[in-house]
């Protein structure tokens, strides 16, 4: 008698891929949709490229998070340092004090800074990566206002000049009503986005530092069983995720001018819904870099879709939280459906295999 | 076949804080042997293979692997040494795939070349015969695949002994079968294998050696042809010491019209056991026994309701209900004391006070909670009756000794005025003067009409204390001993034979 559950060699698409192309289907569909239900507006190809122009801050946000959520763990302190770099390189760049260089200099300095110090903190010591990084958040956040309370706009020419840099596509645009050919812009921050992705994406698949990421995400005991440093592993996701939070205060200071104390407000849980929503998710082990990127881009064209609706404000957010639900519980019903036991749900009994 | 020793341990001893866990144990393992650990509960396997992985550091004795003397001080160190461990919770990451977790945490270069590894580790896998590709990931493979690619990570890392505890009780026969053959390629590779499993059928199936360990104490090695089942058993569950003369268990009053107090038909639960039926008298005493890992414990969780139950029919006094719930089961006047007393019985940080009174306020509900005052009362008036030994009411449970804990959490039970209490176990990895005090408590009980069910990895001790013996093999009841004179004999007879008609 043959036992039903004999295990044959096959290849299955691993967790983390099927999450990442649910995330891309979505965002398709979603794209799709907003093409054909508001072409006006989304047909136009500077449109796309201006969700990374006007948002290339949290791209860069959610990929340092992504990397946190993997190795397991949560990061909520990177909109405040954000925005904390935003208005110390303002200050910086304003008082004549330093070149853009240095401004740079000290924006990777303060992300890695906090980086450290929460690494330290949740790794070493072994304190609860939430409380730590919420004292972080409050950290930053007070921080940010003793250093300035009013906006300062950079005014520092060569800065300005940064700034307002675009970069054209010459054969991409589109023809406005007089007949003008204009092509596509985009800005520097943007490139940084980029490099960023494809230097991640190579870390977490195929460097040792990345595979043990997520080695320590899918069971940090084991991990340790199998001869990882599982606490140094989890400091340096740490510290790289504070770094990325530093770059993009300095991205962030690129596309605005401008310091401010609202600046990055929120990114945090931005961050965490476009990653959740691009199948990284909060248990850690699971999700591929990509992702984020992904799940970003489905956020930022869900508020676009919302504007676009001209919907009233207050019901934007609602219909965003709305959709997050839909998007989240689907992932878990697709998860439970494939009978993990780590994503099981009590399934009602019409959508039982 | 007198084969090359590659490791002796000797006089290896181990005590914790009021237990000797191992009092100058030897054990010996040779090349290409599959050599079987035996014992029950607290015999002491794990903290042999604890002392041996460097989980634990030996008060005395000595290991020699291959003639030299070493220390380990960590389960990473032993494996540099040659000793790998594959445990029954499997020690791999899910989400990476089958290669990576035969080859993570071992190369120090920054980058993985992914098709060098992949081909390695199709090579290996393909060498061992394990039916797993390697670049699926690990948590789409079963649960026997998994272990076995946790032992061909131990094989590429040129183990010479290999530890598997417990590897076979989470596995199908068909499973089990392709870990033997996986088993005996290794042993005909030269590979030592220490196999730690309470299934008696598998030991006899593959081990060459038995070691047999009985309260932290070495009983001896046999040649696995040479010891008959019932030996084995024997050796395994012995005698306890003490004097227990003056006890005497007595025949339940039941006449000929009584209700049982519980009565259960089909019962069966999500932890797997096979539906059966049970009754109780008032006032009676009986035992579910069989080795570890029979059912025993299954069964009266499924009583008390611990498990999900997932068929059956309960009557208390005759009367039908439904429990659902280990709260039900209290509300019907059941009580359990679980065998995981650490886990699931005490709750450490908690006062000897607060843990007796326990149960009693649970089933008050927290809204209506015990004055202070009142707790006092309780609590002394047990900490009396059981003669607890505790500084004071308000001391931590944690700083208590096993037994005293053990104390506390059946106060907590009395407190309610169960008419039928579950004591799984009570008496395991305390000293014998408490065990005895226990026993004689749960006489006492069934004096006063209070029915219990009473399990002990220590068969004599169950004899002494139960009217009537539930015995289990293999997650199924195999026969019942009753009468004032049911002997150690008639019940390893029962367990050794009693499930050979259904394997």
């Amino acid at each position: 008698m043959e036992s039903p559950n004999t295990t044959k060699p096959k290849t299955r698409l691993s967790n983390s891929n099927l999450l990442f192309m649910i995330a891309g289907i979505i965002f398709v569909l979603m794209y799709g949709f907003a093409l054909i239900r508001y072409p006006g507006s989304f047909m136009q190809f500077q449109t796309f490229f201006d969700l990374f122009n006007l948002n290339a801050a949290l791209f860069i946000v959610t990929l340092g998070l992504c990397v946190v959520m993997i190795a397991g763990g949560i990061d909520i302190s990177v909109g405040a340092v954000c925005g904390l770099v935003t208005m110390a390189c303002a200050m910086l760049l304003q008082s004549g004090a330093a070149s853009i260089w240095g401004a740079l200099l000290l924006a990777l300095a303060i992300g890695t800074a906090f980086g450290v110090l929460h690494g330290f903190l949740i790794a070493y010591l072994e304190i609860q990566p939430f409380i730590i990084t919420l004292s972080g958040m409050f950290l930053a956040q007070g921080l940010l206002t003793t250093l300035h309370k009013d906006p300062i706009n950079v005014t520092m020419p060569a800065f300005v000049a940064l700034r307002n840099y675009t970069i054209e596509i010459p054969w991409l645009g589109t023809v406005n009503r007089l007949g003008y050919f204009i092509p596509c812009e985009i800005k520097p921050g943007v490139i940084v986005v980029v490099v960023l992705i494809i230097l991640y994406a190579i870390l977490m698949k195929w460097s040792r530092f990345g595979r043990n990421v997520y080695a320590i995400g899918g069971n940090s005991q084991s991990a340790r069983m199998l001869g990882i440093n599982v606490k140094r592993t989890r400091f340096f996701s740490y510290v790289i995720c504070g770094l990325t939070a530093g770059i993009s205060g300095f991205v962030y200071l690129m596309t605005t001018g401008a310091g401010n104390i609202g600046n990055g407000a929120l990114f945090e849980m931005k961050a965490i819904a476009s990653n959740v929503i691009g199948g990284i998710l909060l248990n850690g082990g699971v999700g591929n870099l990509l992702g984020a990127p992904i799940g970003t881009m489905t956020l930022l064209t869900i508020n676009e879709l919302i504007r676009a609706a001209g919907v009233q404000s207050n019901l934007q957010a609602i219909v965003s939280g709305l959709l997050l639900y839909l998007f989240i519980v689907l992932q878990s019903i697709v998860m439970s459906l494939r009978g993990e036991r780590k994503f099981r749900i009590v399934l009602p009994p019409w959508l039982k295999p | 076949m007198q084969s090359e020793i590659i490791l002796r341990m000797e006089g290896i001893s181990k005590s914790f804080p009021g237990v000797k866990a191992l009092q100058n144990v030897d054990f010996v393992l040779r090349k290409g042997e599959i050599h079987a650990l035996m014992g029950e509960n607290g015999a002491g396997k794990s903290t042999l293979i604890k002392v041996l992985t460097g989980v634990y550091e030996k008060d005395a004795g000595q290991i020699i692997l291959d003639g030299r003397n070493v220390v380990c001080r960590s389960p990473q160190e032993a494996l540099s040494m040659g000793i790998g461990t594959v445990f029954q919770e499997i020690a791999l990451c899910p989400n990476l795939t089958v290669a990576e977790n035969m080859f993570i945490g071992r190369s120090q270069n920054s980058f993985v070349r992914w098709k060098e590894m992949n081909a390695k580790a199709a090579q290996l896998l393909d060498s061992l015969g394990i039916p797993a590709s390697p670049t699926q990931e690990l948590s789409s493979c079963s649960i026997a695949v998994q272990q076995m690619v946790s032992i061909a990570r131990a094989i590429d890392m040129d183990c010479k002994i290999l530890i598997l505890d417990e590897p076979t009780s989470s596995l199908d026969e068909d499973e089990v079968k392709k870990l033997f053959a996986l088993m005996r390629e290794l042993k005909a590779r030269g590979v030592g294998i220490i196999f730690i499993t309470h299934f008696l059928d598998q030991v006899y199936e593959i081990s060459d050696t038995i070691t047999v360990l009985r309260n932290g104490e070495l009983i001896g090695e046999y040649q696995t042809a040479a010891l008959s089942q019932i030996e084995l058993i024997s050796k395994m569950m012995g005698k306890a010491l003490s004097d227990v003369s003056e006890m005497k268990k007595q025949e339940p009053q039941t006449s000929s019209d009584s209700v049982p107090v519980f009565e259960a038909t089909g019962l069966s639960s999500a932890a797997g056991v096979r539906p059966f039926d049970f009754r109780i008298e008032k006032g009676e005493v009986n035992g579910f026994a069989g080795l570890l890992g029979s059912g025993r414990s299954e069964s009266v969780r499924a009583i008390f309701a611990a498990d999900k139950v997932t068929s059956g029919e309960v009557k208390i006094n005759g009367k039908k209900v439904k429990l659902k719930t280990p709260l039900d089961a209290m509300k019907n006047g059941i009580g359990y004391l679980p065998e995981d007393r650490k886990h699931e019985g005490i709750v450490g940080e908690l006062s000897v006070r607060d843990n007796i009174i326990l149960a009693l306020q649970v089933m008050k509900g927290f809204f209506r909670p015990l004055s202070r005052k009142q707790a006092e009362e309780f609590a002394n008036e047990y900490i009396e009756k059981l003669g607890i030994k505790t500084p004071s009411i308000n001391t931590p449970i944690d700083s208590l000794s096993g037994g005293n804990q053990q104390k506390v959490v059946l106060a907590r039970w009395l407190l309610t005025h169960p008419m039928y209490l579950i004591l799984d176990e009570p008496t395991r990895g305390i000293d014998v003067g408490t065990k005895v005090e226990i026993q004689k408590l749960v006489l006492r009980l069934a004096e006063d009409g209070v029915s219990l069910t009473f399990i002990s990895s220590e068969i004599d001790e169950m004899i002494r204390v139960c009217s009537r013996l539930i015995v289990m093999k293999d997650r199924e009841i195999v026969g019942e001993l009753s009468g004032m004179n049911v002997t150690e004999q008639d019940a390893m007879h029962m367990i050794a034979q009693g499930g050979k008609g259904h394997v």
